[in-house]
């Protein structure tokens, strides 16, 4: 079946089964393969991407069902930075981004692309001064990490939070 | 002024945040073939026939391939293990657990391999199944391995001393199990293999890019120089991926023997039935003290259970027995151990390989010696600490620990939890519920109902590189000025790209964006021992540092001939990254010009490489404290504070340093609190993907108060000891013995690991069916006593 998706402002469009997964479609007909497969239950979030501005493990739904969808992956949040590599780089990252490399929060990197995006997502739809610890912790709950301990991801976030005003207690 | 020391965050960082790693499964292989396995849904049985007729004749099906057919294998235990039990690469005759590879098929695409793996029929006939080690080591139970006769793979008897416990005025026994977990890095097992140029390329997921290489060559009967293994970025690994599987060795049998490019990733559902799991050592530990809580001996013996092939998992008693004193300075130790196998997945090292499960036995028989004596669990440590002053020391057990100061840590530790006022707090609590508990009679038979608080103290040493063994690394200076570090050990997020750079920025005076580290490929590091047992920065570091060194030396000698000065008289300025002589500035030699000129006049590169070679392991020590509140009603605990103050010698880099204990503190209080590996009887797993197991998540952890101290080693130039799995090693007990401790005045004395709500409402249970006995102990002065089994 003929399935097009907009990923990170570009559309893709392919024939394909119907029993193909939106994130195999990302990483195996898009060819973007920040986003990651830890798992087979829609436990571990490394498949997290955004759904038409909402967070989703795109191991959870086929590609069908993403037909006409905007979706974001990791490769999309700063395009400008490309892979990182170029001088100065850095000061192009996503503010989230930013916040995962200044405080440590990812290690061998394989949920960092979910978790990075659920952070986005969980800061993106949060009321001014809403995110505490407990709400960045309870909000990561499906993201799983093994290498961190989750204290430098929940660090990272709250700062991200900060920087974007919806920390709690933030005085910004 | 120095750049160790600092919090530098890391290099690698970049790439993970915008693209993503490169993953051995991100690899591009046009034309590559995909690898199904069919697996064993038996925990014992006989193959009576395997037909693989209907799967070859499937649609996209390129071939079915069974043990037979490899040409490869099998493979045999370690040295010390029964060498009568050898693995075939594919089940042969019979299957010894559930999810063993038994046949594998070859499609050209993923999703027909699926379709016909489930085409492929096994006639299997069940044998009777064994998973509970305990009934494994017995005899008259089923046999795995009908040649051998007995179950037993390894054992370390150094039998047992009837006179050991003369002398001591208490005798505290404890069973504690060390429950089977499994490692679960974030990526599965994944490779790829190919043939290129009459060479095997092997793309690996593994924390030892080099023993990979030298294990495929021996199975699959080629030269080591015929084997190229590559290892991309890797998931992490946790021990777990330290050695090769045989789904790997078949992936490049195939790959070898069709000549075609072949590839395998496997689900999360088979990775928990194929990937090596962890600990499971069942444990009895008997400690023996005076009164005044002096310990005069200790006896360890362990049983650790396999899995159905003896691979790392059954020497990990070894490594037990090196560490079972602990911190303490304990005049007679015991250790005995037997590995035996059983029908479940194969067991291997998981962070910390044998010692956390040594530190777990010593830290939980003190709390219950202290409980025991009725003596604060802090005290009983103090009074059995070796002295700072003793070090260098032998333990009863044989095992010198470098450096150390465990006093210190505990202080610290105690300090910065606030200890006496959580002492206050948990008697508040205890006195505001069940003011009559310690009366007689009074509230008898009724458990008081709220959350009770739980203070558990670990204190822990670790031996680290346990191995021994050297590391490889070399700097050379390319003619644009650019470093280039090889190195042999395998990051796979240890930040060694980060850390190995902020070395050779310090000796040579070069920033860290010039220096480029490279490490993983066989073919450009010559060899290399890999990541493991904490090993990396204190061998593969130290190396990359001397290299520096030496090429510092180097550039100095040839900046002196371009100079026409004395070596003597040149000087290496850091902040310029350049060499001139003593007192005239201006006229000197720039890293690029001496890399340029090394080539130019000597033809040959600016470099040093170098073997380091330890003269022994090194021993990082701490004190962790874990606050724990309970729910009595309910039996649920709740991990609310977490403090570790942990000392592995010189830190490098703290940032680096922080972040392994914190991923350290998480697996241990997972392996406390949550996570198990879980069989029936029938060996049928229970916990086989993550939605049944329970794999810790950010909901159920604090954050951490993490502190360290630096007690240098002598055991290289850098002064520094390893921290990979400190983390674990310490934070496990203390949260068990939070647990413990929570409910200890309800006359709970043990609660094994994880400490489920089931397991802990049973305690309590239990325990205040029997409060006027468990009132009336805790009245009684101490007396010899028997917990819990034999
Ligand atoms: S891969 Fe989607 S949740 Fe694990
Ligand atoms: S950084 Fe390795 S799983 Fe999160």
């Amino acid at each position: 079946m003929k399935v097009e998706v907009r990923i990170n402002g570009r559309s893709v469009a392919a024939e394909v089964e119907p029993r193909m997964l939106l994130v195999q479609f990302i990483r195996e007909v898009a060819g973007l393969k920040g986003t990651n497969i830890g798992c087979d239950t829609t436990s571990c979030g490394a498949c997290t991407v955004l759904l038409d501005g909402q967070s989703v493990k795109s191991c959870t739904m086929l590609a069908a069902q993403a037909d006409g969808l905007d979706v974001m992956t990791i490769e999309g949040l700063a395009p400008d930075a490309g892979d990182g590599s170029a001088p100065g780089a850095t000061a192009l990252l996503h503010p989230v981004q930013r916040a995962f490399h200044e405080h440590h929060g990812l290690q061998c990197g394989f949920c960092t692309p979910g978790m990075v995006m659920a952070v986005t997502s969980l800061i993106a739809e949060a009321e001014p001064g809403s995110l505490d610890e407990a709400a960045v912790r309870v909000g990561l709950e499906g993201n799983l990490c093994r290498c961190t301990g989750y204290h430098n991801i929940v660090e990272a976030a709250l700062a991200a939070a900060r920087e974007a005003g919806v920390a709690a207690g933030a005085t910004e | 002024m120095s750049i160790l020391g600092n919090r530098v965050l890391r290099r690698e960082d970049p790439k993970f945040l915008t693209v993503g790693g490169t993953y051995v499964g991100d690899l591009e292989l046009p034309g590559a073939l995909h690898v199904v396995f069919v697996r064993s849904p038996l925990a014992h049985g006989v193959i009576r026939s395997i037909d693989t007729d209907e799967a070859r004749a499937a649609p996209g099906v390129v071939g079915v391939f069974t043990n037979a057919d490899l040409g490869a294998g099998p493979m045999t235990p370690m040295g010390m293990v029964n060498q009568s039990m050898v693995r075939p690469l594919l089940a042969e005759g019979r299957v010894r657990y559930v999810g063993e590879p038994v046949a594998a098929v070859l499609a050209e695409t993923h999703a027909a391999g699926v379709d016909a793996a489930e085409l492929v029929a096994v006639d299997y006939e069940p044998l009777p199944v064994v998973v509970d080690p305990v009934t494994a080591a017995e005899t008259g139970a089923p046999i795995l391995f009908d040649d051998v006769g007995t179950n037993i793979a390894f054992e370390l008897n150094f039998g047992e001393d009837p006179s050991f416990f003369d002398g001591c005025d208490v005798v505290v026994r404890q069973r504690i199990l060390n429950q089977r977990v499994a490692p679960c890095p974030l990526e599965v097992r994944s490779a790829v293999a190919e043939m290129v140029d009459g060479r095997l390329r092997f793309h690996a997921s593994t924390q030892a890019p080099h023993d990979v290489r030298s294990t495929l060559a021996r199975y699959l009967g080629m030269e080591e120089s015929a084997v190229h293994v590559v290892s991309p970025d890797v998931g992490g690994g946790f021990g777990a991926k330290g050695g090769v599987y045989a789904e790997e060795v078949v992936v490049a049998a195939l790959a070898r023997n069709l000549n075609r490019p072949v590839r395998w990733t496997e689900t999360r559902s088979e990775s928990m039935l194929g990937f090596g799991h962890g600990r499971a050592q069942m444990q009895d530990v008997a400690i023996g003290a005076t009164s005044d809580g002096k310990i005069q001996a200790y006896r360890l013996n362990v049983l650790q259970d396999c899995g159905a092939y003896p691979d790392m998992g059954a020497v990990l008693p070894f490594l037990t027995r090196l560490m079972a004193p602990g911190v303490y300075a304990i005049p007679k130790v015991e250790c005995s151990s037997r590995s035996v196998v059983t029908n479940t997945v194969p067991v291997t090292a998981y962070r910390g390989a044998g010692r956390p499960e040594a530190t777990a036995a010593i830290e939980r028989a003190i709390d219950c010696l202290a409980a025991e004596l009725r003596l604060d669990p802090a005290e009983v440590r103090r009074r059995n600490y070796i002295a700072t002053d003793a070090f260098p020391v032998t333990t009863a057990v044989g095992t010198e620990y470098d450096t150390g100061d465990y006093a210190m840590a505990l202080e610290r530790a105690l300090e910065v939890a606030g200890y006496e006022e959580l002492r206050a707090e948990q008697a508040r609590r205890r006195s505001a519920v069940a003011p009559d508990l310690s009366s007689e009679g009074a509230g008898g038979g009724l458990a008081p109902r709220s959350k009770q608080l739980g203070i558990g103290l670990s204190s822990y040493v670790e031996i680290t590189a346990p191995m021994g063994g050297g590391e490889f690394g070399a700097v050379e200076v390319k003619p644009d000025g650019k470093v280039v570090v090889r190195t042999g050990t395998s990051p796979h997020g240890q930040g060694h790209a980060t850390a190995w750079s902020m070395l050779v920025a310090d000796a040579m005076g070069v920033s860290l964006e010039d220096i480029e580290v490279v490490h993983g490929d066989t073919d450009v590091v010559p060899r290399g021992g890999g990541t493991m047992g904490s090993r990396s920065l204190q061998l593969g570091g130290v190396a990359v540092s001397q290299a520096a060194v030496e090429v510092v030396d180097r550039g100095r000698q040839l900046a002196a001939d371009l100079l026409e000065a004395a070596p003597d008289d040149v000087v290496l300025d850091k902040t310029m990254g350049r060499f001139h002589v003593a007192g005239t500035p201006s006229i000197s030699r720039t890293w690029a010009e001496l890399g340029a000129a090394s080539l130019d006049r000597d033809g040959q590169a600016l470099q040093a490489e170098v073997d380091f070679e330890a003269p022994g392991p090194t021993f990082p020590f701490g004190t962790h404290v874990s606050v724990v509140e309970v729910d009595l009603d309910t039996g649920q605990v709740e991990l609310v504070r977490h403090i570790s103050v942990d000392d592995a010698g010189r830190v490098l880099n703290p940032l680096l340093f922080g972040g392994q204990v914190h991923g350290g503190i998480a697996q241990g209080a997972a392996q406390a609190l949550f996570e198990e590996f879980r069989y029936d009887a029938d060996g049928n797993p229970l916990t086989a993907n993550l939605a049944d197991y329970s794999f810790v998540s950010a909901a159920e952890l604090p954050s951490y108060e993490w502190t360290y101290t630096e007690t240098p080693t002598g055991k290289n130039a850098l002064g520094v000891k390893g921290i990979g799995e400190a983390g674990t090693i310490g934070s496990t007990p203390a949260v068990q013995n939070a647990v413990c401790d929570a409910l200890s005045h309800l006359g709970v004395r043990h609660v094994d690991m994880p400490a489920t709500p089931v397991r802990v409402w049973e305690a309590v249970s239990a325990a205040s069916s029997s409060v006027p006995a468990a009132a009336a102990a805790a009245r009684s002065e101490p007396a010899n006593a028997t917990n819990g089994g034999a």
